[in-house]
């Protein structure tokens, strides 16, 4: 088999319940051995899609196809592919050795093999000697590890994870997050992660597919999706934006604080462009284009930046290189032409 | 507000007194030295041992625990798998409340419509074969009619709170339905399951409707042996009997609470888990 068919190709799913499409005729090629995220907001259709994959629900139409094999019609329990999942499902009757060892002990495998493969994945996820907790002993983090291991355990070729660390607390979760993209990339398997939060999905994605109601809004690496967001959703989903409505005529992107020039001609007369806060140059002398004269309205200190808020327009700028401005201070922002994004709707 | 204190205080007492004097005042006849009267004529433990005596006592307590401990068996075995079905199997939305009504109908409707229903319903099978007579047999089918839905009730509820996720992880973990069943469902089931035969042996023990509806001459139980006697003449015997049966309510009564606080600490242990 070439390298051409593997990964798992997604064609025309479709899933609707009741009158609402969940899921509408979405068709994506995930390559074998990349991090894929499937981002967007509740009720987007990501987690159904998700469960599609496992074979925990089954799609209206379209066809799911595994390194070449179609397995659109079969059940959960004869796909290789595995599930971490949101409240991470773990066995409460069972220890920590027994929940990793299930499903090994499902398909049978020898005892020998068994204790081998336990200890060898408690190892890896730095479970050290808990086999013998039970789930409610352990803190949300490990439990996390232990359903990550009893996943991994079965060498799926595709391990899907949805939302798993949204039980997480926020400093945790960002140091799992890292450590979830160095697993990836030492197993080099396949992951295919749900998740609400555009930081967790632009840190440890390959490729992100931005959802929408049912519909895949934008495909890419993260940098393309951050950097060229198609249109207004993308652009306010993932991070913060600038969006500035106004007219094109005569290569002229005209608005009400400035008319500026563009980096391509959008293909509509009248719409939206976007520009992140932190792409904005600010500076005391006026710039040879795209610059506007703006006045400093509110500054929220974050830290490792601060935001600045300039009237007119309320433009957002985020930086940590400029002096200090306080409310009232006037500057020149310049909105490079490279760094305005022309948004489709 | 002292007055009120005084008058919930009352209230409460007394309605203790309403409910447990005349329990402790038949213990108290069944070890009074005395046939009839109502004064203490000094202690004795004679009712007890002629009890012990009397075949048709022994017989009557033989057939209740015989008729409880079957019907709760199998009681046990078919609400279960009724709840599980019902739960877990993809039925349509609108079925839902079609099936609390199936469920809950066997539990509010009045005792003696169910047997006044199956007394109908065997002297029809009787027709067919002599299985029906009225006896043990019948008895027993009859307190499963009942015990099932019970049975059910509970299981069900203790399926709600253990979720679908779980079973649904085992399935992603490549296991069969009867390896779910026999290594997830069932052991999480199990507080609800034994909760729920509890339930059931303890509402067939004390039944007296439709053992009434559907006994037969050689299948007396002890609820209809008591009633038999007390319409001729309350005996210190009767006392005798009806403050063992007490006492095993009250042992029943307190397993139960042991049991059912390890399951709440053990659904405690899972909530935090989740």
């Amino acid at each position: 088999m070439t390298t051409q068919g593997m990964g798992l190709h997604l064609q025309g799913i479709h899933k609707t319940y009741g009158k609402t499409a969940a899921v509408n005729n979405i068709s994506i090629e995930i390559r074998s051995g990349e991090f894929f995220t499937l981002l967007g907001p509740s009720g987007c259709g990501k987690t159904t899609l998700l469960r599609m994959i496992a074979g925990m629900e089954l799609q209206d139409s379209g066809r799911i196809i595994l390194d070449g094999r179609d397995i659109t019609r079969l059940p959960a329990i004869k796909r290789q592919i595995n599930t971490v999942f949101q409240s991470y499902a773990l066995f409460p009757h069972l220890n920590i050795f027994e929940n990793i060892a299930f499903g090994l002990r499902s398909r049978k495998l020898p005892e020998n093999e068994i204790n081998q493969r336990v200890a060898q994945s408690m190892d890896m996820l730095e479970l050290g000697n808990m086999k013998n907790r039970f789930p409610h002993q352990l803190s949300g983090g490990q439990n996390q590890r232990v359903a990550l291991a009893r996943a991994l355990i079965n060498e799926p070729k595709v391990l899907l994870l949805d939302e798993p660390m949204s039980a997480l607390d926020a400093k945790l979760r960002a140091q799992v997050q890292v450590e979830l993209r160095r697993l990836q990339q030492k197993l080099h398997q396949t992951f295919i992660l749900v998740t609400h939060d555009q930081d967790e999905a632009l840190v440890v994605s390959d490729r992100v597919a931005v959802m929408r109601e049912g519909q895949i809004i934008q495909f890419g690496t993260p940098e393309q999706v951050y950097d060229a967001p198609k249109n207004k959703f993308v652009a306010e989903f993932l991070g913060a934006a600038n969006l500035i409505p106004g007219r094109f005529e005569n290569g002229l992107f005209h608005t009400d604080i400035g008319s500026f020039v563009l980096s391509k001609p959008p293909a509509w007369n009248q719409g939206l462009v976007a520009i992140r806060p932190e792409w904005i140059t600010v500076s005391e002398t006026q710039p040879a284009q795209n610059g506007i004269r703006a006045k400093v309205s509110e500054i929220i200190y974050r830290g490792t930046s601060r935001d600045l808020w300039f009237e007119p327009g309320r433009i957002r700028v985020r930086s940590s290189t400029y002096k200090h401005f306080s409310i009232g201070d006037e500057a020149w922002l310049e909105f490079a032409p490279s760094e305005l994004v022309v948004l489709d709707e | 507000m002292k007055k009120l204190t005084l008058l919930i205080n009352i209230v409460a007492y007394g309605t203790m007194a309403f409910l447990y004097l005349p329990l402790m005042a038949v213990a108290f006849f069944s070890v009074n030295n005395t046939k009839y009267g109502l004064a203490w004529k000094g202690f004795t433990l004679d009712w007890y041992l002629a009890l012990f005596q009397n075949e048709v006592i022994l017989t009557a307590a033989w057939n209740t625990l015989i008729l409880a401990v079957i019907s709760t068996l199998v009681s046990t075995v078919l609400g279960t798998a009724l709840a599980i079905g019902l739960d877990r199997f993809p039925w349509p939305r609108k079925m839902n409340t079609t099936f609390d009504l199936v469920l809950h109908l066997p539990v509010i409707i009045p005792d003696i419509i169910l047997a006044a229903a199956l007394v109908v319903v065997f002297s029809f099978l009787r027709t067919f074969s002599g299985l029906f007579e009225p006896g043990l047999f019948t008895m027993i089918i009859g307190h499963i009619t009942f015990q099932i839905a019970f049975v059910a009730l509970v299981v069900r509820s203790r399926l709600v709170s253990i979720g679908k996720e779980v079973e649904e992880a085992a399935r992603d973990l490549y296991a069969t339905t009867p390896y779910l069943l026999r290594r997830v469902t069932l052991p999480l089931l199990m507080p609800g399951i034994i909760a729920g035969a509890m339930l059931a042996f303890t509402l067939s023990l004390d039944d007296f409707v439709i053992s009434f509806f559907t006994a037969g001459p050689d299948s007396i139980t002890l609820p209809l042996y008591i009633f038999a006697a007390v319409r001729r003449v309350v005996t210190p015997q009767i006392h005798a009997l009806s403050t063992l049966v007490l006492f095993a309510t009250i042992a029943l009564v307190i397993v139960m609470e042991r049991l059912s606080q390890k399951i709440n600490k053990k659904n405690v242990l899972m909530e935090i888990d989740n």
